[in-house]
């Protein structure tokens, strides 16, 4: 039995590699039939348009293969911080509702209503138009500290530049020097970790009702103080319970961060849109962000699986 | 719980194996579409006097006529077109694969376009160029001075790349901000997110009269940074419906010239002039070797008017945009129109 089910088995596997090599050979042989010329040569040729911000160096001379790196580490720029933010977020929303304080519960119940229940498109548009409506033009910028503006430019700091540490100066058309966080990054920013703090405080809340009673009430026979009851009792033991769910909440955050063309931040898939039109290799460049797309988020949750087991470990089988 | 037989799946999988590995038939374009009925036109997605659905769903504007004449010329009816509105990723992807038979969505034609794309440009139908728009206190009067400027810039077009060889042309740097969505990009300019906006001169003066708070606010800058001809491609492979569009669009552009308009189609069969009676189907008959019926262009010119006439009703001085013809008159008015004879 064991050695039919193995055949049967390979068989699948193989079937499955041979669809998917006719598929690419397929696709290959019509693009060239319609005269579409294909491959992945345009990564290693000038990109030809410029971004308009960047963490790596980029000139529009620079390859395309760049460019994907570029809008790669714009990507990762908005989402390692912003999964940071979500899980800070996430938590003290989520002991909010669970607080004794009826203001304090109203409070967290609303902001997760209210967040859950609009789609992440809308929440990140608001921000980006709040934040380039409300902020002073960038040639008068509100000056919040020394060397420190804000405008519709974005928040400028001092940061070290090509010229060593530079301290940001009003010039020409707005805030020269420093570093700049734009109002694209910052909509992103709090859009993508407010959205996925309000799942990950529902998470959190849900893992910690779903202990028995009778732990929190042991905990208070024993002498301890509420906050320590929680703190010590029932966190350690709903965080085993909230840690899959949550690292898919941010898993989620990642992958929304592909919507920050709406906002004109130039991410991953904003640079593939780019590319995919100056070149017309509407394949080539999908299957680039596909695979960065999946590789990525395999090793997030590889990582997360195995974080998993060691917080479960010495736990009863 | 479902169980999947494993033995089920296999053979569906060698049912997969077996249909994707026959081929599609491709069918000559002309007969497909008499077959049909209508013709798919690939159409944006809404850029008003190019191609942009009314309030009452109707499509209009030139690249929209385009089409319109195409339907007239073949089908006898510039009704029978079926629209496809494709954002700018979605376009040649369209048109490669067959989804709609002529992509007619201002369209810049380029050589990388025409050459690596599997697609033919049929001709030009309106001669475009990038500039600038920027508020007026800024106090620039030259794109020259924009050095460290943000631009707003709407994805998907030849504008990012335009703007990038234009500043390191001039030597100065312009940082883009890329939007995906026409409104959104016009939001943020508008709000003052950027020092200026850049997109195809006849858009600029749109969205100046159209979408600025108060337009006298504004300056459309005088430098025209790239050559921008717009026009209709087709798939390759089929020469013969490359023909029909490419002379469908010489029809409307010699029509003007020949002064036969919408109203006067039919009175001017009786005319003696050799060069109106050809084009009229009542001469010699040039339908024949496109495969079409003798009277294609007059049907074409009766449906939507001649070029001067589709270009005054969509973005010239009977619309809204208000456009000068400029490059877009006639070889002999001053522009750069000049159709191959059709004889």
């Amino acid at each position: 039995m064991a050695r039919r089910s193995l055949a049967w088995q390979a068989l699948i596997l193989a079937s499955l590699a041979l669809l998917g090599c006719l598929l690419v050979d397929t696709t290959a042989s019509r693009l060239q039939e319609r005269g579409i010329r294909s491959g992945f040569d345009f990564l290693l040729e000038p990109a030809g348009f410029a971004l308009g911000e960047s963490l790596l160096p980029f000139e529009a001379s620079d390859s395309t293969l760049r460019a994907f790196a570029a809008g790669l580490l714009n990507t990762l720029r908005v989402a390692l911080p912003g999964a940071v933010l979500a899980v800070l977020i996430g938590v003290i929303v989520g002991f909010g509702r669970l607080a004794d304080n009826p203001l304090v519960r109203g409070l967290a119940t609303a902001f997760v209503n209210g967040v859950r229940n609009v789609p992440l498109l809308l929440h990140l548009l608001a921000w980006y138009f709040i934040l380039t409506d409300l902020l002073p033009a960038a040639d008068a910028a509100l000056p919040l500290a020394p060397g420190v503006f804000l405008s519709k430019s974005g928040l400028a700091l001092p940061w070290w530049g090509e010229a060593g540490w530079e301290v940001p100066v009003p010039a020409g058309f707005g805030i020269d020097g420093g570093a700049r966080l734009t109002p694209e990054y910052l909509a992103m920013l709090i859009g993508l970790s407010l959205y996925a703090a309000a799942y990950i405080a529902e998470t959190l809340r849900g893992a910690v009702q779903a202990l028995p009673p009778g732990q929190r009430l042991s905990a208070l026979a024993l002498g301890m103080t509420p906050r320590q009851a929680f703190t010590l009792v029932l966190l350690p033991q709903a965080w085993r319970a909230a840690l899959p769910p949550v690292t898919s909440q941010l898993l989620n955050l990642f992958k929304n961060a592909s919507l920050a063309v709406a906002i004109g931040y130039p991410d991953l898939v904003s640079v593939a849109g780019t590319s995919l039109n100056q070149t017309g290799r509407a394949i080539e460049c999908l299957a680039v962000v596909i695979a960065v797309y999946l590789l990525l988020s395999l090793l997030a949750a590889a990582l997360s699986h195995g974080l998993e087991r060691r917080s479960l470990r010495g736990m009863p089988a | 719980m479902l169980r999947l037989h494993p033995g089920r799946l296999a053979a569906a999988l060698v049912l997969a194996l077996l249909t994707a590995s026959a081929p599609a038939l491709a069918g000559k374009t002309l007969e497909a579409i008499k077959a049909k009925g209508q013709i798919a036109c690939g159409v944006s997605t809404g850029v008003i006097g190019f191609s942009a659905a009314d309030s009452q769903g109707q499509w209009k504007g030139l690249d929209v006529d385009v089409c319109k004449a195409i339907a007239a010329a073949v089908l006898g009816d510039p009704n029978k077109v079926r629209w496809v509105p494709l954002s700018s990723q979605q376009r040649f992807t369209a048109i490669q694969s067959g989804e709609v038979d002529i992509l007619s969505r201002n369209t810049t034609w380029s050589l990388t376009r025409d050459a690596a794309l599997g697609l033919h440009f049929a001709g030009v139908s309106y001669y475009d160029g990038q500039g600038f728009l920027v508020p007026k206190k800024l106090k620039v009067t030259s794109a020259k001075q924009l050095n460290n400027a943000e631009v707003c810039v709407q994805s998907g077009t030849t504008t990012e790349k335009n703007l990038a060889d234009y500043a390191r042309a001039q030597g100065i740097k312009l940082k883009p901000v890329v939007f995906d969505k026409f409104e959104a990009s016009i939001k943020a300019f508008f709000s003052g997110r950027c020092q200026a906006y850049t997109t195809d001169a006849s858009a600029l003066a749109f969205i100046r009269s159209k979408e600025a708070p108060v337009p006298d606010d504004y300056l459309v800058l005088p430098e025209i940074i790239s050559k921008e001809p717009l026009g209709p491609a087709v798939r390759r492979g089929d020469d013969e419906w490359f023909a029909i569009v490419k002379w469908t669009v010489n029809a409307l552009i010699e029509a003007e010239e020949l002064g036969i308009t919408q109203a006067r189609v039919d009175s001017l069969k009786a005319s003696p002039d050799p060069a109106l009676q050809r084009f009229l189907g009542v001469g010699e008959d040039l339908g024949k070797s496109l495969g079409l019926d003798r009277e294609w262009a007059a049907r074409a010119v009766k449906a939507v008017g001649n070029y001067g006439e589709i270009f005054n009703r969509n973005v010239g001085a009977d619309s809204p945009l208000k456009l000068p013809r400029g490059l877009n008159a006639q070889w002999n008015k001053g522009g750069i129109l000049y159709a191959p004879p059709l004889r």
